[in-house]
């Protein structure tokens, strides 16, 4: 293991460690409430940044994968009874062959015909749900999540740290992509695909793990959504909000590494909250369109280019 | 001599009502220096396109090392050992030069070292000072050499150089034309196709021309030089 991947794995581990002992020190539930937002959005983003960023295949479906998440994580608890950790895990693996189903009839095609495609799924699968009385139909049904055990001080903060493990785990996953030979394919394909298949890279095949990879994220982190809202509906799960931020906060923070997503989306997910609770939550798409457009302009590489180009500078 | 290691036979390529390529019959020997010429839209690239996987041909077969490979994917016949450089250099940008060498042996399944074996590679094309370099800041003269590097990297048998030398001045192809000729000498066989006629008349053993997807003339540079049909297709009537 090199040193690095060491340090990395014990900042992970000490943010896992603040993340079980702050419920303990700050009292107000309100920021924990606040953070889950700011962690879902932190997996969202490095889940949707596995495809759209190293692979460079732009999904414009990532609602269509949290929903998922949010619907059959609440359907297993509610009916099955199943604890937590299952339903999370039992997302992961519905997103993931959701992905490999996506992939398997989108790949073929590139550039803006994908994401359209992938603009799909969200439609099919919010139908879907919207039909099936059991989910709530159109108005939607209310979810009793499970009592925060004797480590957490209260709901907000069980799901708080909840929302941390995944993100944790998830980011986790986008490292270890991003520096072993898969990143490295996925790169290469999204330098030139006929390029990387002619170095021996299998495209097709490497396109369709980015794909069930990315959607295994998305979904769970719908996975604890229910419970966090005590309520799930159609238009809130397959929210155009949150297929928006999948792809905003990547771009922001930087589409080339682990770093930029999880940059872009506290970056975002943190002024977002701050303008919902101060200004007016209508205010917030605006402001991700300003960002988003200002950061296209003036820094199409996102922050961590940003950061990195001024460190060099420094360095020489 | 040699045996043969790549054979086409029959080989077209139809877009729509337009005949590409073909039928071509062509036989490559294993360490052969072979030239293909012909003015553009001649078919050279969907041949190459064709032999590397790119394209699956229309009719008739790709044979390598006795094996059909016609209906395999590019990536699985870039592993048993066809390689190729691009018309246009295509690096694999936001990596480093290195990088971009390390992709190939992570799917090529090469012996020993990855590092040490791409390290050897960028030495032996001179781009051993750029390794920690982003690929984005090379010169035109560094690309070419990167994509010959990448191709090579994988130990092909067969290295099919398409116009590696387009855009470069007489010294930089005297150093690209080194460079092939040395992979040569280690056995590899070459395949260039290339519009610079003095690179490619020096360099080739045996050189065919090809004229709207047929290959119109097959000989010594010398034989090709005095070729009636080439001296048509080049000069006119």
């Amino acid at each position: 293991m090199t040193k690095n991947s060491i340090l990395f794995l014990v900042g992970i581990a000490i943010v896992l460690v603040l993340g079980f002992l702050m419920p303990w020190v700050l009292k107000n539930p309100f920021y924990f409430f606040v953070g889950y937002v700011v962690l879902q959005y932190v997996t969202i983003a490095t889940g949707w940044n596995i495809l759209g960023g190293y692979a460079g295949y732009i999904n414009f479906g990532a609602a269509g994968f949290f929903g998922a998440g949010v619907y059959l994580s609440a359907f297993l608890f509610t009916t099955l009874g199943l604890p937590l950790p299952l339903c999370i895990l039992a997302a992961a693996i519905f997103g993931a062959v959701l992905g490999l189903l996506m992939g398997y009839l989108t790949l073929r095609i590139q550039g803006v015909y994908f994401a359209i495609a992938t603009l799909g799924l969200v439609v099919v699968l919010e139908t879907i749900v919207h039909n099936i009385p059991a989910l709530g139909g159109a108005s939607g049904m209310a979810v009793y999540g499970p009592r925060q055990p004797f480590w957490s001080p209260g709901p907000s903060q069980f799901n708080f740290t909840v929302m941390l493990i995944i993100a944790a785990a998830a980011v986790t996953l986008a490292r270890f992509v991003e520096i072993s030979w898969i990143g490295r394919g996925l790169r290469a394909v999204r330098a030139s695909e006929d390029a990387a298949e002619c170095s021996g890279v299998p495209t097709l095949r490497l396109k369709l793990l980015a794909c069930a990879l990315s959607g295994a994220v998305l979904a769970a982190a719908g996975a604890p959504y229910p419970f966090y809202t005590s309520y799930m509906e159609p238009v809130t799960a397959f929210s155009l909000i949150i297929g928006l931020n999948a792809i905003a906060m990547p771009l922001i923070g930087g589409t080339r590494s682990w770093v930029g997503p999880v940059l872009g989306a506290l970056l975002l997910a943190s002024v977002q909250q701050i303008a919902t609770v101060t200004i007016s939550s209508e205010l917030n798409i605006l402001f991700v369109g300003l960002v988003l457009i200002a950061f296209v302009a003036f820094a199409p590489g996102g922050l961590a280019e940003l950061f990195g180009r001024k460190q060099r500078r420094a360095r020489s | 001599m040699s045996e043969t290691i790549l054979s086409l036979k029959g080989v077209e390529k139809i877009f729509g009502s337009f005949r590409a390529l073909g039928p071509v019959d062509l036989d490559v020997s294993a360490g052969e220096r072979l030239g293909i010429i012909g003015p553009n839209g001649a078919g050279k690239t969907t041949l190459i396109n064709c032999i590397t996987g790119v394209y699956a041909p229309d009719k008739g077969s790709v044979h390598f090392q006795g094996r059909d490979i016609s209906r395999i994917e590019a990536h699985k016949r870039a592993r048993l050992g066809i390689s190729r450089s691009f018309q246009i250099p295509r690096p694999f940008t936001g990596m480093t030069v290195l990088e971009n060498l390390l992709v190939p042996l992570d799917y090529c399944h090469v012996d020993g070292s990855k590092a040490e074996r791409a390290h050897a590679v960028l030495a032996s094309v001179g781009l051993s000072g750029r390794t920690a370099d982003a690929s984005e800041t090379l010169s035109q003269l560094e690309l070419r050499k990167l994509e010959l590097a990448r191709a090579l990297v994988g130990n092909p048998k067969v290295l099919i150089a398409d116009e590696a030398m387009a855009g470069l001045s007489d010294e930089e192809i005297d150093e690209v034309l080194e460079i092939l000729f040395a992979l040569n000498r280690s056995g590899v066989a070459v395949i260039m196709i290339e519009h610079i006629m003095h690179a490619v008349m020096r360099f080739s053993q045996r050189i065919v021309c090809f004229e709207t997807g047929r290959l119109i003339a097959t000989g010594t540079s010398a034989e090709i030089a005095d070729n009636p049909l080439v001296q048509k297709v080049y000069f006119g009537e």
